[in-house]
């Protein structure tokens, strides 16, 4: 092997890995929002809704949950300008925002079922004492169900959105400039391919590990309840 | 005025009948103390009172409110009767305050500061006021069941009804519960109790019923009763636990 | 340009041939190189406990993409002209054994304490009483989540076509430029990947209930 490294010229098109990286933390954040949003609410159709909700819920999970996000991606790409040419809107939608719906719907069915595993451990006679005080079933999930909840899938949670902002990676083939997208145009600039993808999985892992800290912060701040030894 | 009025209720699970054509009523200020087995259906009865098990004949009264399985209409209900479980009944994460204060807040819109005076006042009279604040997982089993019946005083209901409170219990710390249920009963709550506490039957009970399959098949106060059982399965049921 | 029909749908499940065959082959290459990681994961010796764990880390907190541009371009770099289904699935092996072998670790660590110290009293050699006590149990708590991992492998192949496989992914990208009828194409691909993985899901669900069942 005659190949030295050198990171000299990577490093040269900085800005471009920057953009790029706040680029991938953009999309995670949003997609991590989003799609925790979504997945809680189709946690609570899934585990209180009548035969129709809880069958719509069954079928979005199960079908994302058993398909690759890459083909999802390309549905996404495809059918969302068509159906607004349906309509007839002369809007062309940025790979952005087909990307954000692409991560977020994804992430949304995983969070789902974190999410009504949680739901689904809380004592039952729990959920009675809130009823016996009058509570709506509203007040009851949002109060009641969900801190617990959320508190006890945690875990899994954070490796759920961790996965995820690595997951986002694969946006790079619809050609958003994330990170890796940064990582294909610096190499066929520098031809240091390989000290580029080299540079950019570090970046990548780093980014995991802030995420990770960040999110156990936020768990230690919400529920001072939990004492650390406990599950 | 009667707190409750049960006339000719049934209830079955798939096949199988708990709640046999059963008639009740409880007078405001008086306490019942339900009797019987396991599986005779006491706590089947004590919870169609606040509409957590539904009946499919009969009908029922409680505290002023005709028992109508909708929403609204058992959440109308509930406000006025109160009700604590054998087990996990404090919500773990909130504090002992802020269970407290949560349904009042929720349900009858009580301004904040009032709330929290009333809490403070509640937690007095079961003798937790200085646990406001402390989290469920730091308090004895005794405690979480004083805190309880503490929240659901909160509401200010007509009626508490109380589902084998102490069954749970280290022996030890029953004592402290019964005691604050006895203060209860004396400052004129009407109390329906499920239990196997047969002293609390005895010294706190105003009238006592026994229940064996699905039928209440004695029923008196407990002097009499205790003293003079007239059925064979009330004897045994005497001899077994006394 | 061709019209979506039959003859389009057959080509795609054809397609779905290396697929499976790529899964099947990570699957068993992974569960060889997991089974060394786990076992190095529970050992003894602390080197290996660490070293182990930083390669699980490694390769569970960076993108499979990456890893998978990093083995196919590094490959090349080192002077081997490869068939891309060789750095696929050596790429894909490292994923599987990193993921398969933490799995697989936990499984062991969840066999309960009292069974390595009955084993213990029995007088069983280490090596006995992993062999008879342990691994049985953990296999038992392993299957689960091993199946519902290997759904993720499924998926994950799709990646490959990226870096120019060919397998489903890239049968469904060139009947696109093909016949230009994307949302029919990609449906079709969806609905293959779901019958080949939804079964597995719903395996690996009831096997995780009978496991409930049972303790």
């Amino acid at each position: 092997m005659d190949y030295v490294l050198q990171f000299g010229p990577v490093f040269q098109r900085f800005d471009l890995i920057w953009s790029g990286l706040l680029m991938t933390v953009q999309l995670s954040i949003v997609a991590i929002v989003a799609g925790f949003v979504i997945g809680v609410v189709f946690a609570r159709m899934r585990t209180e809704g009548g035969a129709v909700a809880r069958g719509i819920a069954a079928v979005y999970v199960e079908t994302i949950r058993n398909t690759p996000f890459l083909a999802q991606l390309f549905m996404v790409t495809f059918g969302i300008p068509q159906f607004i040419a349906l309509l007839g809107m002369p809007i062309r939608p940025a790979p952005y925002w087909l990307a954000i719906i692409a991560l977020s719907v994804n992430l949304g069915a995983y969070i789902t079922e974190i999410v009504r595993a949680g739901i689904d451990a809380i004592p039952r006679p729990q959920v009675e004492a809130a009823e016996s005080l009058a509570l709506t079933p509203t007040q009851i999930f949002l109060r009641i169900k969900l801190p617990p909840a959320l508190a006890k899938v945690f875990p899994a949670l954070t490796s759920q959105f961790i996965l995820q902002m690595l997951g986002s990676s694969i946006v790079s083939v619809i050609a958003v400039q994330e990170l890796t997208s940064a990582a294909g145009r610096i190499q066929s600039e520098t031809f240091r391919t390989f000290e580029t993808y080299l540079v950019v999985t570090a970046l990548y892992f780093g980014l995991a590990f802030l995420l990770r800290a960040i999110l156990v912060s936020i768990a230690a701040y919400a529920w001072p309840w939990r004492r650390r030894s406990a599950n | 005025m009667s707190v409750v009025k049960a006339k000719n209720i049934s209830k079955s699970y798939n096949k199988t009948v708990v709640l046999r054509d059963i008639s009740l009523t409880v007078e405001s200020g008086e306490v019942l103390v339900l009797l019987g087995r396991s599986g005779s259906g006491k706590s089947t009865l004590l919870r169609c009172l606040n509409g957590l098990e539904q009946i499919q004949a009969g009908s029922v009264e409680v505290a002023g409110h005709e028992m109508i399985y909708s929403g609204e209409a058992l959440r109308a209900l509930r406000r006025d009767v109160g009700i604590v479980f054998q087990q996990y009944n404090l919500f773990p994460h909130m504090t002992v305050g802020e269970n407290i204060m949560l349904a009042p807040h929720l349900v009858k819109k009580v301004p904040r500061k009032e709330m929290a005076r009333k809490a403070r006042e509640v937690l007095d009279k079961v003798g937790l006021l200085d646990k406001f604040d402390a989290y469920p997982d730091r308090l004895s089993g005794g405690q979480q069941q004083r805190a309880a019946i503490a929240r659901s005083l909160a509401m200010e209901p007509k009626l508490m009804l109380f589902d084998e409170v102490t069954s749970a219990l280290d022996p030890q710390l029953t004592g402290e519960v019964l005691a604050v249920m006895a203060s209860l009963a004396q400052s004129g709550m009407a109390m329906v109790v499920v239990t196997h506490e047969m002293g609390f039957a005895r010294r706190v009970a105003d009238r006592v019923i026994f229940m064996h399959d699905g039928r209440i098949i004695e029923e008196g106060p407990p002097e009499q009763l205790f003293s003079a059982p007239s059925t064979p399965e009330f004897k045994a049921f005497l001899a077994q636990t006394d | 340009m061709r019209t979506f029909g039959f003859p389009e749908i057959v080509f795609l499940i054809e397609a779905a041939q290396w697929t499976i065959y790529l899964s099947l082959l990570t699957f068993g290459m992974g569960g060889l190189v997991g089974f060394v990681i786990a076992m190095a994961r529970v050992s003894r010796h602390r080197v290996l406990r660490a070293v182990s764990s930083a390669y699980v880390q490694l390769f569970q907190n960076t993108p499979l993409l990456m890893q998978l541009f990093i083995v196919y371009f590094g490959l090349s770099l080192l002077g081997f002209r490869l068939p891309a289904i060789v750095a696929a699935g050596l790429a894909l092996t490292f994923f599987a054994s990193a993921f398969l072998g933490d799995i697989w670790r936990g499984s062991i660590e969840a066999v309960p304490r009292q069974q390595f110290e009955a084993a213990d009293a029995l007088a069983l050699t280490p090596w006995q009483s992993f062999r008879h006590v342990i691994l049985p149990q953990a296999i038992r708590l392993a299957t689960p989540p091993t199946v519902g991992f290997f759904v993720q492998i499924v998926k994950n192949t799709s990646l490959t076509s990226i870096v120019g496989m060919t397998e489903l992914m890239r049968g469904a990208a060139m009947m696109n430029n093909a016949t230009m009828a994307p949302m029919n194409v990609y449906a079709i691909v969806c609905l293959i990947y779901f019958v080949i993985c939804f079964p597995l899901s719903v395996l690996s669900r009831k096997l995780e209930s009978r496991l409930n069942v049972g303790r």
